[in-house]
This record gives C-alpha cells, structure tokens and sequence, in this order.
C-alpha cells in the first residue's frame, strides 16, 4: 500500500469521525450528563422543598426497598415500592407478549400483500404517530371509562345492567400501552418478514412438516432478529410508561415511572427519585442484555 | 419396472376465473414406473412444473386424480405425502446447518435420534459433503447447496423424488458434473426420479423415459431414442435437436416430395403428409448417382461437423450434417449440383 493510499483512508477515518461528531457531542451531553447528575443526586440528602442537600447519605438507595417508621423509627421492607416495581415488569412484559401475538399476523398480513397494498397498510399501521400520545390515550380513558362508548353500548342494547368497571386498572393501562406500541413491534416484525424468502414454507410442508411445525421450526427462528427488534423497542418505553398509566391507570395504579415523577413532586424525596430512575435503568440494560444476546445467536445461524 | 409409481390421470390444472382461466395443465395423464428416471421435458409454460407441482401437494387439480403407488393422494396436503422435492432455487433453511438441513425432514417424521444422525451421515456421505456437516448453508457453493438440497430431499427416502429444473442454476461444467451425480445417485437409491427441465440434451442424457409438453399437453412419451428417432409431431421434432420438415403427399411405396422424388417412409397417413428427417441422417452423393438431385446453397463449418444447406428443385431447403474427415474439409462446394439419400428408416411421417 502506497504512502499516498494510507493517508488518504487515515483522511477518510477522520472525516467520518467529524461527521458524526454532532450525534456523539449531543449523546455526551443530553444523556451522559443527566444520567450522571442522577447517579450522584441518588447519594445526597434531600433537601425540605425539594431539592437535594449536598450530604452524603445512604438514604435514597435504603429508601427504595425499606421504610422507617415515622414514630419509632422500625425498618420494614416497602411493599408498596416491590409492588409498584413488580407492576412495571409485569405491564411491560404483557404488553410486549401482546403486541407480539397480534402484531405477528398483522405484519404477516401486510408482508403478504401485493407491493401497492403494502405500502397502503403500513401508511396505516403510522397513522396513529399522527397524533400526541396524549391525546391517543385520552381517547382510550373516553372508550373504556364507566360513561364510556364501551359501557354505553353494552347497557344500550342490554347485555348488561350495570356498567363494567374497566378505567383505572392494570387491565386499562394494559390496553392502552398495547394499543400504543402496537405499530413499533409490527413495523420491525414487518421488516423481517419482508425480508423471509416464502419458498422455504413449501420446502417445509414438503418435508413433512405440519403448518405448526413449519411456523415454529422455519418460520420464527428465521424472523428472529424482527421479534427482537420489536420486543425492544415495546418492552424499553412500556417498563417506563408514565402518560398511560397516569391517565388509564389513576393514583393507584401507579407503574415506576409515576413512582419516580411523585418523589420529584409531591414527594419531595429527590434522592429516592433518583435512586428508583438508576434501578429502572439498570433493569432496562439487563433486559437489553439478554435480548441482544438472543439475537447475535439469531442473526450468527444467518452466517 | 413395471409397476406404478406415479399417475396422474385426467389431470387438469386452470389458473383463473371464468374467461380468463387458463389451463396450464389440459388433461395430462401419464404412469411412471417404479425406479424410473422420467423426465419431463418442455419450453417454460408449457405445464411441466405445475403437473410436479401436483405430484407435490402444492397445487390440487381442477380435475382428475393423481395416484401414488395405487392409492388417491389427490387430497392429502404435502406434509403427508412420501414424496419430495429439489427446488429449483434449492429453498435451504437458512438458520441450519448442512446437517441440521439433512435431518428435517426426518426430525419431522418424528424417527428416532439415533436413526437420524446415522442417515444424515450416510446422505453427506452418499453427496460427498461430511467435510461440511457443521457450515451455515449459505457459507456453500451453488454446486455445493445443490447436493444439500439433494441429500435433504433424500434423506426420508420418499416413494418418489420431485426434482424442478435443479440444474438450471448452475455453470455448464458443474451441470454436467451434476447430470452424471444425479443419473449415479438415482441408481444407488432405486428411488423413482421425476426430472422437470427445458434443456433437451438433459433430458436425453439422464433419462430412461421422457414426456415432452407443450401447451399444457403431454405431446409424447417414450425413450430418449425413441424421442429423438420417432417423434410423433413437429413440436416434438422440433423440439428436441434439428430437423428437417418437408411436406409431401403420400402414393403408394411412400411420400412423393414437391420436387417429384419418392421417398421410403416410416409411418402412413393417407393425403397431404410432413415428413421430418435428421439432418444427420442426409447423405450426400455425386450428382446423378440416383438420389434426389439438389444444389449447394451454402457450407457452414461446425467443427466436428459441416452443415450444408440444400435447395431441391421445387425450392424446398434441407439441411445435411456431414462429418469433418481428419485434418481435411467435406470435398464439397457452394453451387455444386449434388444427389441426396436419406438413411433407410430416417424418413418419418408426423401426425400433424
């Protein structure tokens, strides 16, 4: 290689660090950052009106598992904070599961379809990015609430007396986060299906397997990577979903990421606050972990 | 030999609605036998793919039965058929090994581990790949996933192996290879091949039998030399390899051409007749040695052979193949006035 070659790939190297030095600047300061003022406000004490005193305390990492006593100042386990937690990942993995049961047919359906209809049914499946995520989930709190269309249908032609009670549950916050992240588990789904070559289905019924067989041993280990795309992408926001929960899921349905918005309001408990965003993002990366490695396995049996 | 692997009767297969139907398949019905290599030979569209296709299960016929030794399998989804496939684009399960690949179909039969694992090395053994159990199918040749998909679709023994243009993706010095390891793992097995594909020489090589369609209609079946000595039709005449036609009219002792000369035929129909000879099989004489006198139009050299192009007095053209002696040319020149004979029994009358 000539002294001229090995200059010009040196400037080829820089010019693509200068050009994605924009992206890494705003990564090291709008997320780095914050997330590092988080780590250290977790060590502090909080102050009176909120705020933190620049102590040093353990307080807000024992206050995530433990209370003390007001009174006589006994330590207990904080049920009500495992609760709230074992929530979140109980949500967030129905919905996940969820999505991927309805959205799998879905994306099958548009992979299917014939190349015009196809772009007309994911022009669909974006719709409901149109509109604010607020103003979405409102109008599932005006479907399923007790004066509700739902409700008012049911009592209308008389299947039943009284109204189902349906707003302010997990199940609200479950159809409201399912509704919401539908489209991102189908559009990576859709991806991957794309992409699956339908000639190797005859190949599987033609060696004798049944259609089950050929979903479960030829189909989905090939879409692998798509079902864990799409898994990510629902399973990351639904674990800190704050909007449904608040509007579907009222006061006491509360999933950790209202938990964390309360300690940095009403609570006044920063520390704590931050202490419960540090677990969220350590379960966050757990899951990520687990997931990535789920799909190096997929994608490394594509050679 | 004599018994039935395969039939197909009365099959017809349309595509479409209504007006718009069209009949790939126009009540085809044909037997193969038992440890048969049959081919089906034909110009794309002319139905030999849907009537696999039908062997198969992927397809069910608008009409008519297709048997499996004796028994109805019209109905039975292709999961539950003893028959399988060598796709043309091989179709290999990208997320499995060569192994892995070779097992499936097995696996799915439900066959003990054991068993398995001893067949799947006796197939890369049988298409001399055991060096590559273990590699993903797509870190392969095309050569190379083309006995994958051999040994995969072997591997359950099925009554019958489908194979669809299997070649057709191959360079011409692999596909000879090929044709020679196809024609050796069909004797080794006895299993009874159907071979799809729109190359004669193919077809003519590797076959014990061949079905020649056109048009969604088998046009003839019979024996590669047969095919090739007998065809019945122009299509099939013309099909497979070249030939002359000429028309004629028959009188009795044979056809009496345009140009006037008599010829000694194979095959009698009454009136206005086409007679089809190899060119290969045109002699040709010095004028006046009492054969059909001709003019030299043109000589094209072929290499092993020379084509001379011929005019006979009424205009009518015909082709002779001569041979290239050693080191030398034929001894023949444009303009010359020449006599042909055609090879006794060469001259064939076709049905249409």
């Amino acid at each position: 290689m000539s002294a001229r070659e090995q200059r010009r790939i040196a400037a080829e190297a820089r010019a693509g660090w200068l050009l994605s030095l924009p992206a890494l600047l705003l990564l090291a300061v709008a997320a780095s950052g914050p997330l590092l003022i988080m780590l250290v406000y977790s060590f502090l004490e909080p102050g009176q009106y909120g705020n933190v005193e620049w102590r040093f305390s353990w307080d807000g990492w024992f206050g995530t598992l433990f209370s003390r006593d007001i009174f006589d100042g006994t330590v207990q386990l904080a049920d009500a904070h495992l609760t709230i937690l074992w929530r979140s990942v109980k949500l967030a993995l129905q919905t996940t599961l969820f999505t991927f049961v309805v959205g799998f047919p879905t994306a099958w359906f548009i992979a299917t379809r014939p190349p015009r209809a196809r772009a007309m049914w994911l022009f669909l499946i974006t719709i409901p990015f149109w509109t604010n995520l607020l103003i979405r989930t409102v109008a599932i709190n005006e479907i399923i609430r007790t004066e509700g269309l739902i409700n008012k249908v049911l009592l209308g032609i008389g299947l039943r007396t009284t109204p189902l009670d349906m707003l302010y549950s997990d199940f609200a916050v479950f159809v409201g986060m399912t509704y919401v992240y539908l489209p991102l588990m189908v559009l990576p789904l859709f991806a991957a299906i794309d992409r699956f070559d339908m000639r190797l289905l005859e190949a599987g019924y033609d060696l004798y397997a049944s259609r089950w067989k050929v979903l479960r041993r030829v189909i989905l280990p090939i879409v692998r990577p798509g079902i864990v795309a799409g898994s990510i992408l629902v399973f990351v926001p639904a674990l800190g979903a704050y909007v449904t929960p608040r509007i579907l899921g009222g006061g006491k349905n509360m999933m950790i990421g209202n938990f964390i918005e309360l300690q940095f309001g009403q609570g006044r408990n920063w520390p704590l606050g931050a202490a419960l965003s540090v677990i969220l993002l350590v379960i966050v990366m757990a899951a990520l972990l687990i997931y990535v490695r789920a799909a190096n396995r997929g994608t490394s049996s594509h050679g | 030999m004599s018994k039935i692997a395969v039939e197909a009767r009365n099959a017809v297969k349309a595509f479409g609605q209504g007006e718009h139907a069209v009949r790939a398949l126009d009540d085809v019905s044909i037997t193969i036998h038992q440890g048969e290599f049959f081919t089906l030979l034909g110009p794309s569209g002319c139905g030999k793919t849907t009537l696999l296709r039908l062997i198969a299960g992927f397809e069910t016929p608008t009409s008519g039965t297709i048997l499996l030794d004796g028994a109805d399998i019209t109905d039975l989804p292709p999961n539950k058929r003893p028959v399988n496939t060598v796709f043309q684009s091989y179709a290999l399960f990208p997320h499995l090994t060569v192994a892995q690949n070779i097992a499936f179909g097995l696996e799915m039969l439900s066959r003990p581990r054991a068993e398995v694992a001893e067949r799947v090395g006796r197939m890369l053994a049988l298409v001399k790949l055991e060096a590559l159990a273990e590699r993903k199918t797509s870190q392969l040749s095309g050569g190379q996933q083309q006995r994958v998909a051999l040994a995969r679709a072997l591997a359950p023994q099925p009554k019958v192996l489908l194979l669809d243009e299997p070649l057709s993706a191959l360079d011409l010095q692999l596909r000879k290879e090929m044709q020679v390891e196809l024609k050796r793992l069909q004797v080794e097995t006895g299993i009874t091949f159907v071979f799809v594909t729109h190359d004669q020489e193919e077809a003519l090589t590797m076959s014990d039998r061949i079905g020649v369609m056109s048009a969604g209609k088998l046009q003839q079946v019979g024996a590669p030399r047969d095919i090739y000595t007998r065809p019945l039709n122009r299509f099939v005449a013309s099909f497979i390899g070249e030939t002359n036609f000429m028309a004629g009219q028959t009188v009795p002792g044979g056809v009496r051409l345009g140009c006037g000369a008599t010829v000694d035929v194979v095959g009698t129909r009454p009136g206005a007749v086409t007679l089809t000879v190899r060119p290969e099989q045109v002699r040709i004489e010095p004028a006046g040695a009492g054969g059909i006198p001709a003019v030299l139009t043109s000589l094209v050299y072929f290499g092993t052979d020379t084509h001379c192009h011929l005019a006979l007095s009424d205009g009518a053209e015909v082709v002779a193949r001569v041979q290239n002696p050693t080191g030398g040319d034929v001894g023949l020149v444009q303009g010359q006035a020449v006599s042909l004979r055609f090879a006794p029994g060469a001259a064939q009358v076709l049905e249409d």
